[in-house]
């Protein structure tokens, strides 16, 4: 069934609405063919008896309330899906922009999806190596989880996404192969360029589906951005058992499309003007991860988010840490004195590590190591904060011992370089011999097992780095 | 027929009709889409849908069902997962899949299953309502009792059942009023969902909800029938302290409420505690455990329901004489769903934009927790445990300021000791119990005579350390004086020694309260002991040095559960080691 109707009744930012139309569902896709030949897509945001409001993708400029054909398609939004995108670049709708021609569908999909349901969903408890160790040690990344990187403009979130996507050992038996998918909202032309680029020097790009949105594209685009790169995340996963890390920039974008999109129907704001329903919003993207049953594929999440002025309280950051499990935040003040990946490890988290680690995943004292190393580095702030007010001379033997047990963490632990590839016993062994640079009696959430195994001042040394 | 006149999100309307009424149940469009009415005017009936409403049309038929949003009450609620409005998730998944489909009609509750059923009443009884009139185990920890609803009228049983298998469909009983009318009950009943269920007299608060967790035990206490939040930001570990009491807590049934969570978390819930042994019983934790799962990508009417059918089941078998904690995670997001539908509905909105009714919401909430006697004359309680996500981790937003109102335990997490990894990250200066004199009895009749002085004690060295690291922060721990460094010292230990607790240690995951107890009694000796050997000269550096401050933070993992006995040696061979010092 396509209905077509001439001409509009009303057009407001980038929504126009139609009078006298019947039959028209929400939530459903149409096209909007201008007197000039081009043509539009828009969705149904709003439907009464006799009348629709339509959010118009490529934005409502040149359209009049006279020179339009409006064609309702009688369903909602699909992407159409093949194993051959693996490889392709497309445009924030889903639409090839890479010159290689329409792909051929095997089916297509609702881009909104469906919830999964909880009992259908297997627990994620295979931990993926990324090589890095803040991130391997401290805030273990897991097959299936959505693990977000909190950044700030100018950091170097992109630089650590290429190095994971590059490093991760995610393929195993199970599964056949791996893939990146990667969703990019109203990012730079230069930041798509780097990712281009960068997964062409490692020989991934053959791997990845890319979805660009760039910053000057229609900012109603960018609300479907996301959802276009996680129903391909799921067919790969789940219809072709494929291991997928998605990896979505920049999340604040997407938020402030939200935002627009919301203010320009009249909605009533909530905080700093992002609306109500943005939680659950953002919950209907994140929670598009995870691992079910009866297939053997899963989707990573790894989405990049800039918090405006580096407030960690903003909504955006605010409520994705809400959703996601756990977060990566990475620090100014590290990335100033030269640390890469300028990861602070405190705030960062990630919640399905604990039954992740451990025997049988990675070491059996990895949990003791990580939660030594999180407790003495907070008191490395503490220490800290006491020497910018009395000096470091005047504090306590143990305050100057935790103050150079910072230096060295920093240094030799969270600074690594981008091409270097770590193991987790590497890593862990590091973690051990940093510790023992403090007085053993301050490590008091090691047992004296581990202690007796691994407490070893000279290890330091004999790994090759300087005290 | 009355048909849909518009849609917007989960809210629809009907155009001129006054068939509805106030929160009836109602089937919307071809798909039978589960809603309810939410406002009746003279042109418009507004209603909201408890599922995903793509593609729904104009012109779509709009079906009553004549009575409210109920839950179904029978056997086979313990140990099943439902969705926010009592609809059993593995059945959907026998459906329609991994994924969620819209329209799904199931049956909520097995009524094919045979239950082993006893009846308790015989004909020629006097039956009234609340009354129980047959037995089942429903798990292997629950033994399920039907009793007459509270809307029922009572009579004379005329007919009773076999005892013997049994589906819930079947008659049971059939009671004869008054008025000579012969009912018949079989073994479900239906409850609305926002009505409290009747009880015969509230009781006053006086035990505690044993959690074996220290920092709730002893520094702030949950009581059964008591009201308690748990604040805090995202990462501070709300969801983690859930989970431990719902393992842990002395409750018969654990209920919960997923609310607008996360999958995997339910998905963890489910493999968990279906491992973990329940240690007064010796069965699995998923045979005495229900849950609701409502995760946030599901729908957001479905949500704010979700809270509701979680606190009517838990009444229910409060009702059969047990002892309910409700866990909801988190009512910050049921609180959300509450703004994003009024929003839809263009109300006015109050503070952030939620609606005006928020806080009379929330205590409508609360206030169905209580110890009560029921009608059936036994004794059961519901205590609610509710999960709070404040925005931006600040606490003065309208969610958690108005459920500080009407709770009276508060379990504040804070941010700076979960980075540090102190966990459970509750702030012992923050926190409070309004029950701790309500329970006293309990603590000095089971636990030790002078359990409430101890617990004094080590609250006020808790807060005169507040106080100190002040000067601390500003000067170093070098300035202060011998008896303050000991002060700072205990208090260290404490903290590191006692109210951080490991939830993966096979041992320190759950404490009864004698350990407790004997932990804080052990603490204070090394403080009494410590100031003697400083009022003989010995200085705090000499203390320290005996290794005794590093061993009681260890104590925690050294002494097992089982062999209390070796506090009286750490206490002997302590205050040897103490009283030789500065003689």
């Amino acid at each position: 069934m396509s209905l077509k109707y001439i001409g509009l009744s009303e057009i407001n930012g980038p929504l126009v609405a139609l009078e006298g139309v019947s039959g028209i569902g929400y939530d459903e896709m149409a096209q909007i063919n201008l007197s000039d030949g081009s043509k539009r897509l828009a969705r149904v945001v709003e439907v009464s008896k006799d009348k629709a409001v339509l959010q118009v993708f490529e934005g409502t400029r040149g359209l009049s309330l006279e020179n339009t054909v409006t064609r309702f398609e009688g369903r909602p939004m699909e992407l159409p899906l093949s194993e051959e995108m693996v490889g392709r670049i497309f445009n924030g709708a889903g639409r090839p922009i890479d010159g290689l021609g329409e792909i051929f569908p095997e089916m297509s999909r609702d881009i909104n999806g469906s919830p999964i349901n909880p009992v259908s969903r297997v627990y994620p408890q295979n931990y993926i190596n990324t090589g890095i160790s803040s991130i391997d040690a401290l805030t273990t990344l897991i097959r299936g989880q959505k693990l977000p990187i909190f950044s700030g403009s100018g950091l170097s979130h992109n630089k650590l996404a290429v190095q994971i996507v590059r490093q991760a050992k995610i393929a195993d038996e199970s599964g056949k192969g791996f893939a990146v998918v990667f969703g990019a909202m109203g990012v730079k032309n230069d930041v798509a360029d780097y990712f281009k680029r960068s997964f062409e020097e490692t020989g991934v790009l053959s791997r990845v589906v890319m979805f660009l949105n760039l910053s000057n594209d229609p900012i109603i685009e960018r609300i479907l951005t996301p959802r276009c790169a996680l129903t391909c995340a799921e067919y790969l996963a789940f219809e072709k058992n494929m291991h997928i890390l998605c990896i979505l920039t920049d999340m604040t974008s997407y938020a402030e499309a939200v935002r627009e999109f919301s203010s320009s129907k009249g909605e009533i704001p909530g905080r700093k003007g992002y609306p109500g329903y943005l939680y659950s919003d953002l919950a209907s993207i994140y929670e598009r991860a995870g691992i079910i049953k009866g297939s053997s594929g899963s989707v990573t999440q790894i989405p990049i988010l800039t918090m405006p002025n580096d407030d960690i309280t903003h909504p955006v950051p605010d409520l994705t840490g809400y959703i996601t499990e756990g977060q990566i935040v990475l620090d100014r003040t590290l990335e100033q004195e030269g640390v890469y990946p300028a990861v602070s490890i405190l705030p960062s988290l990630s919640r399905l590590m604990k039954d992740g680690i451990g025997e049988g995943f990675t070491r059996e004292d990895h949990q003791t190591c990580a939660n030594q190393l999180f407790a003495a580095y907070a008191r490395v702030q503490d220490a800290k904060a006491l020497a910018s007010v009395i000096g470091e001379e005047e504090l306590s033997e143990s305050d100057k011992a935790f103050l150079n047990f910072g230096r060295l963490f920093e240094k030799y632990f969270l600074g690594q370089d981008f091409n270097e590839n770590r193991s987790i016993e590497q890593t862990l062994d590091l973690g051990w011999a940093l510790l023992s640079q403090l007085p053993r009696e301050e490590l008091d959430r090691v047992d004296d097992e581990h202690l007796d195994k691994f407490y070893d001042p000279d290890k330091l040394i004999a790994l090759g780095y300087e005290k | 027929m009355d048909v849909i006149y518009s849609v917007n999100g989960p809210v629809v309307k009907v155009k001129g009709t006054k068939s509805f009424s106030m929160q009836e149940m109602v089937y919307v469009g071809k798909k039978r889409l589960i809603a309810e009415v939410i406002g009746v005017a003279n042109d418009y009936t507004t209603i909201q849908v408890y599922e995903g409403t793509t593609g729904l049309l104009p012109g779509e038929p709009v079906e009553g069902t004549g009575s409210p949003m109920s839950v179904t009450l029978a056997p086979g609620i313990i140990t099943n997962i439902f969705d926010g409005i009592e609809r059993p998730l593995t059945r959907l998944e026998e459906i329609s899949g991994a994924f969620i489909k819209d329209g799904s009609a199931v049956e909520l509750l097995d009524e094919q299953k045979l239950y082993d059923t006893t009846v308790t009443v015989k004909v020629g009884d006097r039956i009234a309502p609340g009354v129980c009139y047959c037995t089942c185990p429903e798990s292997a920890a629950v033994i399920h009792k039907c009793m007459l609803s509270p809307l029922a009228k009572g009579g004379e049983v005329v007919w009773t059942a076999q005892n013997g298998e049994h589906k819930i469909t079947d008659e049971i009983i059939k009671v004869k009023d008054e008025l000579g009318v012969e009912t018949a009950y079989t073994m479900m009943q239906k409850w609305p969902i926002r009505t409290p269920r009747p009880c015969r007299e509230r009781l006053p608060i006086s035990k505690p909800l044993i959690t074996g967790q220290r920092v709730i035990d002893t520094i702030s206490p949950i009581a059964k029938g008591g009201t308690a939040a748990i604040p805090g930001g995202f990462g501070t570990g709300k969801t983690m302290t859930q989970h431990q009491l719902a393992k842990w807590c002395d409750a018969d049934i654990i209920i919960y409420i997923g609310c607008g969570e996360r999958g995997n978390e339910m998905t963890q819930v489910l493999t968990e505690f279906s491992e973990l042994i329940d240690p007064r019983n010796g069965k699995p934790l998923t045979d005495r455990t229900m849950l609701i799962a409502n995760t946030s990508n599901m729908p957001v009417a479905a949500r704010e329901a979700s809270i509701y059918t979680g606190i009517t089941i838990a009444e229910y078998y409060r009702d059969m004489g047990y002892h309910i904690a409700i866990m909801a995670d988190s009512t910050s997001r049921w609180a959300e769903a509450l703004r994003e539908i009024s929003g839809r509905l263009e109300e006015m909105p109050a503070e952030e934009g939620f609606p005006a009714y928020l806080p009379s919401r929330i205590a409508d909430f609360y206030e169905r927790a209580g110890y009560v006697r029921t009608l059936g004359g036994s004794e059961g309680s519901v205590t609610i445990i509710g999960a709070v996500s404040p925005q931006g981790s600040d606490f003065s937003e309208p969610v958690t300021q108005n459920t500080k109102r009407f709770v009276r335990c508060f379990l504040a997490l804070d941010k700076n000791l979960a980075y540090a990894r102190h966990y459970p990250a509750i702030n012992w200066n923050d926190s409070y119990s309004e029950y701790v004199e309500e329970i006293e009895g309990y603590f000095k009749e089971n636990v030790a005579a002078d359990f409430m002085e101890v617990r004094q004690e080590i609250s006020s060295i808790l807060s005169k350390e507040n106080e100190l690291m002040e000067i601390v922060k500003l000067m170093g721990s070098d300035v202060l004086p011998d008896d303050q460094k000991l002060l700072i010292e205990t208090a260290r230990v404490i903290r590191v020694g006692f109210l951080q607790q490991n939830a993966f240690h096979k041992d320190d995951t759950y404490v009864d309260l004698d350990k407790q107890y004997r932990m804080m009694k052990l603490i204070l000796l090394l403080y009494h002991k410590g100031a003697e050997a400083s009022s003989r000269g010995a200085d705090v550096d000499a203390i320290k040095a005996t290794g005794w401050f590093e061993r009681l933070i260890k104590m925690k993992y050294d002494i097992p559960n089982d062999k209390v006995q070796m506090f009286d040696e750490y206490t002997d061979q302590l205050t040897e080691a103490l009283d030789g010092l500065g003689a």
